[in-house]
């Protein structure tokens, strides 16, 4: 590790509208705490009336080398106000197009949970399509803003799972996260 | 004819009140019915006024009080950003019209320091004439507007140097001629001092109009504000324009133009509206009187000897003063069709040529047969302007016709009227306030608490003293342009009054109002008000969210539950507005609220079922989660 190197600093932005009804997403989110160079960030608690403080959020995404997105995947796509933050936050000139490499080199991990077995996901299953085919938009929204697209971490079956499953899940992805702040970036 | 004072009085007051709306209602402007009727009680009509010297006398303080007004509009940022406008136009204004006629009326035979006088006072236009057709054809804010404006300000403000300049026109020495126009005033008491002294007592009168409207008026009126005695507000502003104008008459300077000076130091008070519409009925009434006594004046043995000069000098006048000021304006950058508005508005003579033709009489300038014929001449201008104008529609709709690419005049006015008036600037009205003046509209402030409006001046806001429920301070601010009338006095009878009142005033005007409680709330929207807030339902409802977060309630969800109740609660007030209406009289008499909150908490069980809020899952509903029709996913 050269002298010039740190640790990743990570922002973790979790969109759930009513996290108290959600059995892996609570979960998730609690594995989440406590790791050093995460930065969480709860997007319904912080902007209940969907007012996004867009110069903040800027400076977040800036700080951080890593973007980490959880949300529960509603009708093939997040919940509204992640999609809001999206709107109003990675914008032309910041994000992408003249003068927007702001973003450039960081990474866009996204960890999303499915009601759904994941059985469904296949061309064969009555959604039809896989994940990897449903997160394309994101997947092209980090290469619009030059980014590194990680593999995505995906909960199927989020509401049949034993709590048991459920726990073991979320402590896959703090061993993803902890893996992914370990990757040393020039500093 | 009698000496007796009512008697006059009647006959005054009668001619007054039967010409002047029937005059306005024929479009001739109250102005002229004034005229008509003083010709109609004249000595060549009815003979109904006897001795008109005191009576004329009496009505010239009108002139004192309008100059007074007139410099209560000129405010030092309104000059500023109208400079070039009001010097620049209106300067040319006045001075080529004035050289204009006076050439002509050089040619015509007078000598050059007559055509000097009467090509000055009749290169003034009338400001009440003009105001009113602009205001009538919506003229009044735009490129048209602005430039009338400006030039009628100019004019206004040129009076004041030619009642200095008409008297070295005179044929008689100097000083006579100044005693001759001052007539019997009483003169100044200090003709006898060494000239040095003179000077002095001259700066000195000067000075304490300045200082005084500075430093000893303002804590006058605040402490005569704090005592709420409304007549003796009025007689106060009464009191100070009287003061001035008789301390300038003893140093031997124009009253008007003392009274001038004191309207413009107290343009930045915070009296200012107050000052406005409670010696706005003096004005009108004397400026009346005025008029009156000018038509009686009128020698109709002079002019029924030369009707066609008559004809002549108003025609040619009229003619003369739009071709100036249409070159002008037209120099000035103005496109064609606007300057021939302005021009068509400017064409007639003022009412201050009746006031300087007096003058200049007594000044022994010109010869009373020729004021006579001005004067004639000048009313009948007046009288043609609301013709002029159609004439000029008609002309520019037909180029209208030939062109279809006019564009609509600019918009744009300097110190255009208010978008919104917000009565009452306490813990409420500046909420709205604030709120509306970040978005950039711009809010004229009415309040009546006089601590609240010197915090807010210091911090530069334009606020004006006064009670809001008074109509004519409303019409003030700009009513009647105004878009909007955001009522947020803290006081709930106040509050009814002035959403009554405005509504019948002011038919157009959107009027929200601050409702004391549910009961009020119908009540205002009963009498008129558009959209009406209960003062507490918001503050509370934003601390219940808040409570609920601190109870563990997730911020979305409690924000949630806040805006469901919300909904809930106007459904609810809109559910029981018509049972309002019927059993009002019951509620009234109980004077039972615990009915209504009865009424209310039982509506609020019966609506807000738990799970209403619910979202994002449904519930038990494990067994679907397998059902190949299921599209909708959950995590």
């Amino acid at each position: 590790m050269s002298e010039a190197a740190r640790d990743s600093r990570l922002l973790l932005v979790m969109a759930h509208p009513a996290l108290e009804k959600s059995r892996a997403n609570t979960r998730l989110w609690a594995a989440s705490e406590g790791l050093a160079a995460v930065t969480r960030h709860d997007l319904y608690e912080t902007y209940p009336d969907f007012v996004v403080d867009v110069s903040s959020e800027k400076k977040k995404l800036v700080e951080h080398d890593i973007i980490a997105l959880q949300f529960p995947f509603y009708w093939y796509a997040m919940p509204a106000l992640m999609k809001e933050w999206f709107d109003l936050v990675w914008l032309h000139g910041f994000a992408y197009g003249k003068g927007g490499t702001k973003l450039a080199g960081k990474t866009l991990f996204v960890t999303c949970t499915t009601g759904g077995p994941t059985s469904a996901y296949h061309a064969l299953g009555y959604n039809r399509f896989t994940m990897e085919e449903f997160l394309r938009p994101l997947e092209q929204t980090a290469d619009l803003c030059g980014m590194v697209w990680e593999t995505p971490y995906v909960v199927h079956g989020a509401r049949i799972k034993s709590p048991e499953a459920l726990e073991a899940e979320a402590q896959r992805f703090r061993a993803r996260l902890t893996g992914l702040v370990g990757r040393t970036v020039a500093s | 004819m009698t000496e007796n004072l009512l008697l006059q009085a009647l006959v005054y007051l009668t001619a007054g009140v039967v010409a002047a709306p029937i005059a306005k209602r024929l479009g001739l402007g109250s102005v002229l019915g004034y005229l008509i009727a003083g010709v109609v009680v004249g000595p060549f009509v009815l003979s109904l006024v006897g001795q008109m010297e005191d009576v004329t006398r009496f009505a010239e303080f009108g002139v004192v009080i309008l100059l007074f007004m007139i410099g209560l509009e000129v405010r030092p940022a309104l000059l500023w950003s109208m400079r070039k406008t009001i010097f620049g136009l209106g300067g040319a204004q006045v001075l080529c019209t004035g050289l204009a006629i006076g050439g002509v009326s050089m040619l015509l035979g007078l000598d050059w320091k007559q055509a000097l006088a009467v090509g000055l006072i009749l290169s003034m236009s009338s400001t009440a004439i003009v105001l009113q057709t602009l205001d009538e054809k919506g003229l009044r804010q735009g490129v048209v507007g602005r430039a009338a404006f400006g030039v009628l300000l100019l004019q206004d403000l040129a009076i004041i140097p030619l009642f200095a300049l008409l008297p070295l026109l005179s044929a008689v020495p100097v000083e006579v001629a100044a005693q001759a126009a001052e007539g019997g005033h009483g003169g100044s008491l200090i003709a006898e001092l060494p000239a040095w002294l003179q000077t002095l007592a001259v700066l000195g009168a000067v000075a304490a109009v300045v200082g005084g409207g500075r430093y000893v008026v303002q804590p006058i009126f605040r402490f005569i504000a704090q005592s709420r005695l409304r007549e003796i507000f009025t007689a106060t502003a009464l009191l100070i324009v009287v003061a001035v104008a008789v301390l300038m008459q003893t140093v031997g300077l124009s009253p008007a133009l003392g009274a001038f000076l004191a309207g413009v130091v107290l343009a930045e008070s915070e009296y200012r509206r107050e000052l406005e519409t409670d010696i706005e009925p003096f004005r009108g009434l004397l400026l009346g009187l005025f008029f009156i006594t000018v038509g009686a004046g009128i020698n109709f043995t002079v002019i029924l000897a030369q009707p066609l000069v008559l004809v002549g000098i108003v025609l040619g006048l009229m003619v003369l003063k739009f071709l100036v000021m249409f070159g002008l304006a037209v120099i000035g950058g103005a496109r064609v069709r606007a300057a021939a508005a302005v021009a068509t508005a400017l064409a007639q003579g003022g009412e201050f040529a009746f006031v300087l033709l007096t003058f200049t009489v007594g000044a022994r300038v010109i010869g009373a047969n020729l004021a006579a014929l001005l004067t004639a001449a000048v009313a009948v201008s007046m009288a043609l302007t609301p013709v002029a104008v159609i004439l000029y529609e008609r002309i520019a709709a037909a180029f209208d016709a030939a062109l279809p690419d006019v564009k609509p005049d600019d918009p744009d006015f300097d110190d255009a009227e208010p978008d919104i008036i917000i009565a009452g600037f306490g813990r409420f009205g500046q909420i709205t306030g604030r709120l509306l003046t970040a978005n950039g509209f711009k809010s004229t402030v009415l309040d009546s608490d006089i601590e609240q409006i010197e915090v807010l001046r210091r911090f530069g806001r334009r606020v004006h003293y006064g009670d809001a429920t008074r109509l004519d301070l409303l019409r003030a601010a700009g009513a009647e342009r105004a878009k909007m009338l955001v009522v947020a006095l803290d006081d709930k009878e106040k509050t009814s009054e002035l959403v009554e009142k405005a509504r019948q005033a002011f038919p157009d005007l959107i009027i929200l109002a601050r409702a004391f409680d549910r009961r009020h709330a119908y009540d205002l929207l009963a009498n008129g008000a558009d959209a009406v807030e209960r003062e507490t339902f918001e503050a509370g409802l934003a601390l219940g969210v808040t409570a609920l977060r601190r109870l563990g309630f997730r911020g979305h969800r409690a924000h949630r539950a806040a805006d469901y109740f919300r909904r809930h609660d106007h459904r609810a007030f809109e559910e029981l507005r018509p049972m309002w209406g019927q059993e009002e009289a019951y509620i009234l008499a109980s004077r039972d609220a615990a009915q209504t909150t009865e009424r209310l908490l039982a509506a609020d069980l019966a609506r807000m079922k738990p799970g209403d809020l619910d979202g994002w899952d449904a519930g038990a509903r494990e067994e679907d989660e397998m059902e190949a029709a299921e599209g909708r996913e959950e995590g």
